[in-house]
């Protein structure tokens, strides 16, 4: 039997491996994007920038803006002055990393902060590096403590500012030095043909001369390029999207000053696909007796102050609700709120997958909603950012009875052949993979 | 072992020309962009500049439709959310389908209340979760645009109440009034039509099907007193005998025998014994398709044979001139009388004195009371035909005042319709309760629409003593209302229907609580299974019935049968899209009704002789198909001719229910032809049998077939690979040829036990968690059709009409191939439903360029829309031909919202409709134009399956999940797991049937994930002659 298939088979074998290279697509396009953004910066317009910086900031408002804030108590403790706080870095390390496992090392420290916290555990990063966990550290240094006179801060960006003009006109310094040398060089060579007698040919203006337009055009189709595909992959996207509700309902009042669970409303979260939108009977089973605000101020987004018990009256016009009378949740009207959230028809999306089998915060990929007046998109829900979280977040391994199946992974757990520490991704029981989220 | 010639088409048969040409390409259409031979690339016909016009274009309008804003979306959550609701989370209820007097008890998937599918219910005794085609394209009836909003009188709009004041008015005063419905199986509807009948005294009720089994019930009433059908059970029976009864297609209950033929089908690997399957019919069936041995007689014959086979199984000589069928009569009284109290005859004819001496037959080989049992009826169908004559004749004579029509629409099903019609004229108060204005409701006064059943009360009981209750699933779409709430009115009842059911049946089951269970479960089934009753047969009307059965003059040259098909039955199915569009499984053609030929006769009447290649081919390849006219008593119709062999050689064959008015719908607009003109009356009962003139025509019309789609030839393997059959006989001698087989073609590459490591250069991939696995019995299948519906259904596969049909643009996931065996004249059938084989070592996702198709490491073979670019390389790659491309914007889910008009058709284009959309399975995508889809073991259903079992954080088990076609399967031919589990069934179907597995094309090492258990057929060794006899034909030629 011969084999035909296999002959082409050959060249493209490899995307039928079971952990496919195309899923490091991301990788891809940002070793193309940084080579792209060196041949710019070559070509004279610099981009410097802090790339740690940059990534302790990123990786901070990913991992640790959910519970932590720098300057003030959060869920978690403020973080500014946390080296001082732990003078061991290897011990700061691995609580970040694994705080369950570290609190059992029993640290007094660790300990005592945990019961300070109400024994609310900190969530397990087994994704982050060590060199990571530095960049944050690094990030957090940088934040200028409230209050102070932001020195700092006022000047950095000027001097970022002046560094790239700087670099950008000593580029183009150099490029009009090398162009007069080049002219130089060629006249010289000229007058030189000239004096051995041979004859010239008409000498050709720089603007029509082919080697120029051939260079401007490469120049301009990299340019272009680069920002085509950076604008391309941004169409569709729309993180910090913060539309004007029909109520302005705060999710600070509601899930931070009071507290309430979020699953108390968005209980489909656990149940399905959707987190449902909570309807007005439920928002009624409060405000049946919470008539009005008397909370702190409340602002919108423009600065504008809010007032809360008028926002309450709107809630009752749609409930059909009049204060002293019995509340009749079939009168009520549903309330047309503006979806924040939107995910391509082709993306499947369960809450429930990440919330009940996943244990997976709402914070996570929601942001710090308990201190949003008026909610906005946190992240910018690409696949970049989701596959990117499949590879670093654990899955329920060993708690969860499904992933008993994986006989081999667990043997290969406890043998240390696969790293405890790095644990079973979602990645690694195929999580990555097309038809998890496109069917 | 010796492969026996199995071959899909004529083409194949003969290895023509155009056959070897064909199955080279994938796709029929030539390459745009290719110049002609002599001609430069400028001057062809779309030439490269025009080519970097259109990507210019795209790419512009792309931009353009891309930089958009973004829509404002809004979320509008419910005002009071009912607390068992859940959004995006689907709900099953327990109901049934009810559709004329066809009872299947389903569950409705019912998905943020709307109803977006139907699945078979477990609990139910009598069909035990299997459902059919039609039942599972039932629920797209329910979003069907043609559906009548409102109540009419005259055909203007009224209200409820004034119709009921106008209807009240008219109905006092009129005499004889007459309720006229298709067979009614609700004992609560009997109730409330008494309560009718008795409010008005003088009025009647009667009872018509369109296909009337009146033979059968008058026989019955004959040999045992009751004018009913007792219950068959197949599985009991070791022989069985079907004299042109489609037991497994369109007769009686189809999904019930279906699940107890199958019964006896399934073979236990090391003790193998099935039933014999003896069929005699005249035009090629799905039942005698099936049939362990099929003989052909023509239909003027069926008597003569009832009763040859009598006085066969009693002993006697019998005389029949035809060698062949008596052969057959002898060896089926054989096998009868071998199988003494194990045996079965059933008989299509509507003929009583046909039915009298089955009965006989089957009180001799003591039938009555294992395999027939009187214990409990069908009640499926119970029109007598002579209620209907004598109905026809009383309203031309004017003596009906009012007549109330539900189910029935002898206007379009009745031979003489205009008689009927003409009647109907005189009535003065005539009332429809049809869901659509049908041929019959158009004529009617009032108009007052039913509700569908996905949004009604009620009760089937199919089959007595086991009940399946309906409880709506949806509101009311429109402003319509039962009938029996109409009825109950007009009584002057004070209760309305819902209420009435629940009354009637909780004082059955137990008060409330009993209800609300029995509501849940859907099933009210007997305590105790009922003991089987044997009735008392007299035979004294045996004899009279044997000579005037016999006495019948001798038909003539041409005669005509009438047949249902499966999906489009007796009208019913004929404004769905989805039956229309899914093939015939014995003629393959969709779209359309036809005149079925022989091959004989083909080549007498149109001069097609399918052992001339250059003939045959230029039949088989080109869409237009020769018409005929034929004639039946002065009335013709004109159709194309398909030529099937198994078909008998002077007998042609048409299916009803075609030719529909385009009121009830797009896909029923200008589709074939009404064959019900051709029936008749033959004594007392209609006739389904004629006597015909066929002349050619010279004409041609095109008829939209699949058989010739989706095929492939390589040197590495063709069609004949694909399928395994053998005898029962040859099984016994050699149980392990095909385990044998195998192993030797796979020897080179160390065996099977080896083959996947040593036949490749690839490495070998460990699956660590699950493995999705499939197996599919050939014995069990029978072609049936349900699994290509359910599979449309739940994945939103879209329907692309019959023209792009004709361009072999069909897009089902699932498609079930016919093969033939044997001579061309009565060949063996074969089916093999073939979907994607999610091979490991797949030879689509090494060729797409864009990685859009690629494996799972839970051994999916994925296709990833949005990343597709629309190559088709992996569909010119596959060998089994399984992928679909979109060829056009079917589901309107492209941005450009023009570019639907002018190029698919109204059809489409209606399954389009805001309404129709929402019968769309919202956790599946709606895939735009270009880009290629294929089966993916429904994903969607795996991944919820995962789900449900991580949040109860337990592993995975069996009942976790079905896939669609596996769960709409009547015989449960399909087994899907996870092949990881050594205790999963689909494990255990691999371990048990070893010598009877393989994998299509495993010479390939492509490593397919669906087995199929080879089909065992329990016939004899006659087979190797026939083989032998083919060769022999072939050489000829040559």
């Amino acid at each position: 039997m011969s084999c035909s298939y296999h002959i082409f088979a050959a060249v493209n074998g490899y995307f039928s491996t079971p952990e496919p290279p195309f899923v490091n697509m991301i990788s891809y396009r940002s070793i193309a994007k940084t080579l792209i953004l060196s041949a710019v910066l070559l070509l004279g317009s610099s981009f410097a920038m802090n790339l740690s910086a940059q990534d302790g900031k990123t990786l901070f408002s990913t991992n640790c803006a959910a519970c932590h804030a720098v300057n003030k108590r959060s869920t978690g403790p403020a973080l500014a002055g946390v080296e001082d706080r732990w003078p061991d870095k290897t011990k700061l390390h691995a609580w970040v990393k694994n705080s369950a496992a570290f609190l059992k090392t029993g640290d007094v420290y660790a300990n005592n902060l945990y019961n300070e916290y109400n024994k609310t555990a900190m969530n397990l990063f087994p994704g982050l590096s060590d060199k990571d966990i530095d960049a944050i550290l690094a990030y957090i240094k940088t934040v200028p403590a409230p209050g102070a006179d932001k020195p700092a801060g006022s000047t950095a960006p000027v001097a970022e500012g002046d560094n790239s003009l700087l670099f950008g006109v000593l580029t183009l310094v150099l490029a009009v030095v090398a162009l007069i040398l080049l002219r130089v060089n060629s006249n010289l060579r000229k007058l030189s043909i000239e004096r051995s007698g041979e004859e010239t040919e008409a000498e050709i203006p720089f603007w029509k001369h082919k080697s120029y337009i051939a260079f401007i055009a490469v120049v301009l189709f990299i340019a272009g390029g680069y920002l085509t595909t950076k604008g391309a992959m941004g169409l569709g996207r729309s993180q910090n999207y913060q539309p004007v509700q029909p109520i302005y309902y705060s999710h600070k009042v509601h899930a931070g000053t009071n507290q309430i669970n979020c699953l108390y409303c968005h209980g489909g979260a656990q149940e399905g696909k959707h987190s449902n939108i909570p309807s007005v009977n439920i928002c009624m089973n409060c405000h049946m007796n919470i008539n009005e605000y008397k909370g702190e101020k409340i602002y919108t987004e423009e600065g504008v102050e809010v007032d809360g018990t008028k926002e309450i009256q709107k809630l009752y016009k749609y409930a059909g609700f009049t204060v002293g009378k019995p509340f009749d949740a079939s009168a009520a009207k549903p309330i047309e709120w503006t979806r924040i959230h939107n995910l391509p028809d082709h993306v499947y999306f369960n809450h429930s997958q990440h919330v009940k089998a996943g244990k997976v915060q709402c914070q996570t990929c929601h942001g710090d909603i308990t201190k949003m007046d008026e909610v906005k998109q946190f992240a910018d829900l690409s696949m970049g950012w989701c596959i990117n979280c499949h590879r670093t977040t654990q899955v329920q391994f060993k708690d969860n009875g499904f992933y008993s199946i994986y006989e081999k992974f667990h043997q290969d757990l406890k043998s240390g052949k696969i790293d405890s520490t790095k644990g079973i991704t979602v990645e690694k029981i195929g999580g990555t993979e097309c038809q998890k989220c496109h069917y | 072992m010796e492969q026996k010639k199995i071959w899909q088409s004529f083409g194949e048969l003969n290895q023509s020309e155009a056959f070897n040409k064909d199955v080279k390409d994938e796709f029929k259409e030539e390459l745009t962009f290719v110049a002609e031979d002599d001609k430069s690339f400028l001057e062809a016909k779309a030439p490269r500049r025009d080519f970097l016009k259109y990507l210019g274009f795209s790419t512009a309008a792309a931009a353009a439709a891309a930089s958009c804003e973004m829509p404002v979306r809004k979320s509008i959550p419910f005002a009071n959310r009912p607390e068992e609701i859940v959004p995006g989370v689907s709900k099953y209820y327990a109901t049934t389908y009810v559709q004329d007097g066809d009872v299947v008890a389903v569950l409705a998937k019912v998905r943020d209340g709307r109803p977006i599918k139907l699945e078979g219910n477990d609990l139910s005794p009598v069909t035990g979760g299997g459902t059919s085609a039609r039942v599972q394209a039932s629920v797209l009836d329910l979003y069907d645009t043609a559906r009548l909003r409102f109540p009419t009188i005259d055909g203007k709009e009224v209200t409820f109440e004034a119709a009921d004041m106008s209807i009240g008015d008219a109905i006092k005063g009129a005499t004889g009034a007459v309720i006229l419905t298709s067979t009614v199986t609700s004992i609560t509807t009997k109730e409330v039509i008494a309560q009718f009948l008795a409010k008005f005294p003088g009025s009647r009720h009667v009872t018509y099907d369109a296909v009337s089994y009146s033979g059968i019930l008058q026989a019955n009433e004959l040999t045992f007193g009751k004018k009913a059908i007792p219950s068959y059970m197949f599985q009991n029976a070791k022989a069985i005998v079907s004299l042109g009864a489609d037991f497994l297609g369109t007769w009686l209950s189809p999904v019930e025998f279906a699940k107890q033929y199958a019964n006896g089908k399934k073979i236990n690997e090391q003790n193998p014994a099935m039933s014999k399957h003896i069929h005699f019919e005249s035009v090629a069936s799905l039942t005698g398709s099936n049939a362990d041995e099929k003989f052909l007689h023509r239909p003027s014959e069926t008597a003569a044979i009832a009763a040859a086979l009598l006085s066969a199984v009693k002993g006697s000589e019998i005389s029949i001139a035809d060698k062949k069928l008596k052969e057959g009569i002898e060896k089926a009284a054989k096998s009868l009388i071998a199988n003494k109290g194990a045996a079965l005859v059933v008989s299509g004819s509507n003929d009583v004195n046909v039915q009298v001496i089955v009965n006989a037959i089957n009180d001799a080989i003591g039938a009555y009371g294992v395999t027939i049992d009187w214990a409990s009826t069908l009640n499926y169908r119970a029109g007598i035909d002579a209620d209907f004559v004598k109905l026809v004749e009383d309203m031309n004579a004017g003596t009906v005042g009012a007549l109330l029509i539900h189910g029935a629409n002898p206007s379009y099903s009745w031979f003489a319709a205009d008689k009927f019609n003409a009647g109907l004229k005189k009535v003065k108060t005539s009332i429809s309760f049809n869901t659509k204005l049908d041929e019959t409701s158009v004529l009617c006064k009032y108009v007052l629409p039913d509700h569908h059943f996905l949004e009604s009360w009620g009760d089937a009981e199919g089959k007595s003593g086991y009940t399946s209750l309906i409880q709506p699933t949806i509101n009311p779409l429109f402003k319509t209302r039962q009938w029996q709430d109409s009825l109950l009115k007009w009584s002057g009842a004070a209760a309305d229907y819902s209420a009435f059911v629940k009354t009637y049946w909780s004082a059955k089951v137990g008060g409330e609580t009993g209800w609300d269970k029995a509501l849940q479960v859907g099933v009210i089934n007997p305590s105790a299974a009922l003991a089987a009753v044997k009735g008392s047969f007299n035979s004294s009307p045996v004899s009279a019935a044997i000579s005037a059965a016999t006495s019948g003059k001798k038909g003539g040259p041409v005669e005509i049968v009438l047949y249902e098909k499966i999906g489009i039955g007796a009208g019913q199915g004929a404004s769905n899209p989805w039956l229309q569009e899914l093939p015939d499984p014995i003629t393959r053609a969709t779209w359309d009704n036809y005149v079925v030929v022989s091959p004989k006769m083909a080549k007498e009447l149109v001069k097609i002789d399918l052992n001339n290649n250059g003939q045959a081919d230029a039949y088989e390849v080109n869409p237009p198909k020769p018409c005929v006219k034929v004639t039946v008593n002065g009335k013709s119709i004109e159709l194309p001719v398909l030529i099937i062999p198994g078909t008998q050689e002077n007998t042609i064959g048409i299916a009803v229910g075609y030719g529909r008015s385009e009121n009830i719908g797009k896909a029923a607009a200008g589709v074939g032809k009404n064959a019900f003109i051709f029936a008749g009356l033959s004594g007392a009962t209609v006739s389904f049998s004629a006597d015909a003139t066929v002349t050619a025509t010279g004409e041609k019309y095109p008829v939209a077939l699949t058989q010739t789609h989706s095929r492939y030839g390589t040197a590495q393997g063709n069609r004949t690979e694909v399928m395994k059959e053998l005898s029962l006989a040859e099984y016994m001698a050699n149980p392990k040829e095909i385990l044998n087989d195998r192993e030797e073609e796979l020897k080179p590459y160390g065996g099977i036990e080896k083959y996947e490591g040593q036949g490749s250069m690839y490495p070998v991939y460990n699956r660590p968690g699950i493995k999705w696995g499939m197996s599919v019995d050939l014995n069990s299948c029978n072609g049936c059709g349900a699994c290509v519906v359910a599979c449309s259904a739940e994945n939103n596969v879209a329907v692309v009409g019959k023209p792009e049909v004709l361009r072999g643009h069909e897009m089902h996931w699932l498609r079930i191939d016919r093969y033939y065996s044997g001579d061309m004249e009565n060949p063996n059938v074969v089916f093999q439903p073939l979907m994607c084989q999610h091979c490991d070592n797949a030879p689509c996702e090494n060729v797409c360029p864009v990685a859009a198709t690629n494996h799972s490491t839970e051994g999916l073979n994925q296709m990833t829309y949005n990343r597709c670019i629309g190559t088709r390389y992996c569909a010119n790659n596959c060998p089994y031909k399984v992928r679909r491309f979109n060829w056009a914007d079917y589901t309107g889910a492209d941005s450009f919202p023009d570019n639907q008009e002018g190029i698919v058709n109204d059809v489409v284009l209606n399954m389009n409709d805001d309404l129709t959309r929402m019968v769309l399975n919202p956790d599946v995508t709606v895939r735009s134009r270009g880009v290629i889809e294929k089966c993916s073991f429904c994903v969607q259903r795996l991944q919820e399956a995962k789900l449900t079992a991580k949040k109860d954080s337990r592993p995975l088990e069996d009942g976790d999940l079905k896939v669609a076609c596996q769960q709409a399967c009547p015989t449960h031919a399909i087994t899907f797991g996870n092949a990881n589990n050594k205790e999963s069934a689909i494990s255990k179907v691999r371990v048990d049937n070893p010598n009877r597995s393989f994998y299509v094309l495993e010479q390939l090492h492509v490593l397919p994930g669906v087995t199929y258990l080879a089909k065992v057929r329990n016939a004899e060794e006659e087979k190797e002659a026939k083989a032998g006899k083919t060769e022999e034909k072939k050489a000829e030629k040559a």
